[in-house]
């Protein structure tokens, strides 16, 4: 069983996405076991990119302020080295092909296993493309997550059935961002993904409030949260920790209970 | 040449969001259906010819050819088709495409502008709706291509992320294409991006290639032994190139920008920089750091200045079958201002990197060999920014 699955093993899970490095690698630090104290269930950890091509404004601002801080692949593997130490919820990485090609495919994914990230989400990375790492993943046992989309139709059964971990669903079209209503049709969509596995699946992009992460969960296996948690960051900086903790345990809570 | 996956040779690919893989495969299946369609042909020739005033001259520069003392030199005058580049041959083909598609809108990413420009053309010529994206940087270095775009009713909006230059333009188009697609196609530029884009911009810049073939065998009763054109995405290059790839004896040159020098950083030369990386949808050569961080590129020339360069010439490099060369923001503006006073011909600061690495190659040739530059575009939209280069202010 992929260690992926025990972050659903508490109810409806609760996921969070952290930006490496924003504004420093020792926030980044605090945060996660903030969020591991909230009620996280499993945490996306992402690795900065200089141009990253599906973030709305929250995020991109989140990718430079860490890179200008002088974040680098190298130093998030030590972080991870040094959260393991404590921290036992899974954790998967978010990044951009390039960051993962760049670095050595195949040095990068056995750095991942070796430093206990247990996924990795590339939102750059297609099904037709997966080829490009999915042998490494298998091989170094880190599970590759897959993207379905609400414009996916057709093609849902045949990502769902090769899924490892878990799926992620994205909300809405666009880009990465909090929106004040999500309008596709999840229902229908997590319906074919159950048809064709047994794999959970969360719902992201768009979600920041309480009674949206309740109604995403309903639907799925849990809520993923990316700007909502970011723009604490923006806003607080080295003392956002303690924000993203108290935000954390509202949204698990909300979701837990469904 | 291209594979069903996209792929030319280890390079192009689709590396995209799943949300955009959809309209990817739709794209793909109508220009399969369309691309030898005789309507679609009839329709997008006429188009080419009656609007556009193809076919291009090949012009016989001879007192460039005598100046320089060796090879006899051909201009591929690309300046002077409608809206004044090489950039309407696709607008016009991918225009007509989307129109059958069911499309209303087109999006599109500009550097110079002189894309932005056509395909604000197209769109008001075919009744479509148009957004261009253009890095706030280059919008104030080509102002006046901003204002063209307005007039003929695009909407021009300045993008401030990142370098505020052409990366960030066509990063920002792929955004606003995820947000809405289903009345959208976006009319990438170049030679560049996820399949099918690659195949689809060079087989409607190929036109070049077949017209240059077609018309030095008419002057010269040969093919020439050198095609040379700059490169920043590649779809002026890709299509003066195209139809020779299989001429093993023309020499095929692609002239990239070199900006203030390729041992410095302010620089665009993808292929003498550059190494292997994933990025805007393709496999390719990319201007990186170590940890395949996007550099911050430069060039005098906005429409060069991108940190990559097409599959196809990277897979045309791989293979040794062109040549990329590095030509800097100082040979560049020497050869505008020389090609201006030796045939009466100003062009685009962008082919004037062409015209500068042929200025070195011809005097090293005898006088029975040929070569064609193309000139992929006009250069009055470069004249303020050459003005400033050279100390003088000059309002547009």
């Amino acid at each position: 069983m992929s260690d992926i699955k025990k972050a659903f093993e508490n109810g409806k899970a609760f996921i969070p996405f952290i930006t490496c490095g924003d504004p420093d690698l020792s926030t980044t630090a605090e945060a996660v076991r903030a969020a591991v104290r909230a009620g996280a269930d499993l945490i996306e950890l992402g690795i900065p990119f200089s141009d990253p091509t599906a973030e709305g404004p929250t995020i991109q601002g989140a990718n430079l302020r860490a890179l200008r801080g002088g974040v680098t692949t190298d130093r998030i593997f030590g972080l991870v080295k040094d959260l393991r130490s404590d921290v036992s919820v899974p954790l998967v990485f978010m990044t951009y092909a390039n960051v993962v090609f760049s670095y050595g495919s195949e040095r990068f994914i056995r750095n991942c296993a070796d430093t206990g990230i247990n996924g990795l989400i590339l939102p750059d990375l297609p099904f037709e493309e997966k080829g490009e790492f999915l042998p490494l993943c298998d091989k170094y046992g880190v599970d590759l997550i897959s993207l379905i989309a609400p414009t996916s139709k057709n093609r849902i059964a045949m990502i769902a059935k090769e899924a490892k971990g878990f799926i992620y669903i994205v909300s809405s079209l666009g880009v990465t961002g909090t929106r004040t209503e999500i309008t596709t049709d999840i229902a229908s969509i997590v319906n074919v993904v159950r048809e064709n596995t047994d794999v959970p699946c969360a719902i992201g992009f768009g979600i920041s409030t309480p009674e949206q992460a309740a109604k995403m969960a309903s639907l799925s296996d849990g809520a993923i949260v990316g700007s909502a948690i970011v723009k604490l960051f923006e806003k607080y900086g080295t003392e956002a920790p303690a924000y993203v903790e108290e935000y954390i345990r509202s949204m698990k809570n909300a979701v837990r209970a469904v | 040449m291209t594979d069903p996956n996209g792929r030319f040779g280890i390079h192009g690919g689709r590396y995209i969001p799943e949300t955009l893989m959809n309209a990817v495969i739709e794209l793909e299946a109508a220009y399969n259906r369309y691309k030898d369609d005789e309507e679609f042909n009839r329709e997008l020739t006429a188009l080419f010819n009656d609007y556009a005033g193809r076919p291009s001259r090949l012009y016989y520069a001879e007192k460039m050819t005598k100046d320089l003392g060796g090879a006899k030199i051909y201009l591929k005058r690309e300046d002077l088709n409608h809206t004044g580049a090489h950039k309407i041959n696709n607008v016009l083909g991918q225009a007509l495409l989307a129109k059958k598609m069911g499309k209303t809108r087109l999006i599109a990413e500009t550097g110079a502008g002189q894309h932005g420009v056509a395909t604000a053309t197209a769109a008001a010529l075919m009744g479509l709706e148009c957004v261009v994206f253009m890095g706030e940087e280059d919008t104030k270095r080509q102002a006046l291509n901003v204002y063209r775009m307005r007039l003929l009713g695009a909407e021009v909006i300045p993008v401030k992320t990142g370098t505020a230059t052409l990366k960030d333009a066509v990063s920002e188009a792929m955004r606003e294409w995820t947000s809405r697609i289903e009345d959208t196609h976006y009319c990438l530029g170049s030679v560049m991006g996820p399949h099918p884009f690659p195949t689809i911009v060079r087989d409607f810049q190929a036109v070049i290639s077949k017209e240059i073939k077609e018309q030095i065998l008419e002057k010269e009763g040969k093919l020439p032994d050198a095609v040379i054109a700059c490169v920043g995405g590649g779809s002026n290059a890709i299509g003066s190139f195209y139809h020779f790839i299989n001429d093993e004896g023309v020499k095929l040159i692609g002239c990239e920008a070199a900006g203030r020098g390729i041992d410095t950083f302010e620089t665009a030369a993808t292929i003498n920089t550059g190494r292997l990386g994933i990025f805007h949808g393709m496999k390719s050569y990319f201007c990186q750091d170590e940890y395949g961080q996007i550099a911050p590129v430069y060039s005098i020339s906005a429409g060069l200045d991108y940190p990559g360069i097409g599959p196809e010439h990277a897979y045309l490099h791989d293979t040794g079958r062109a040549e990329y060369v590095a030509i800097t923001d100082d040979e560049a503006v020497e050869a505008f201002e020389y090609l201006s006073r030796t045939e009466g011909i100003i062009p685009a600061i962008e082919s004037a990197h062409a015209v500068a690495y042929a200025r070195k190659l011809a005097p090293a040739m005898e006088k029975d060999k040929v070569i064609v530059i193309t000139i992929s575009g006009r250069g009055d939209k470069d004249c303020a920014a050459i003005a400033r280069y050279r100390g003088e202010d000059i309002n547009e």
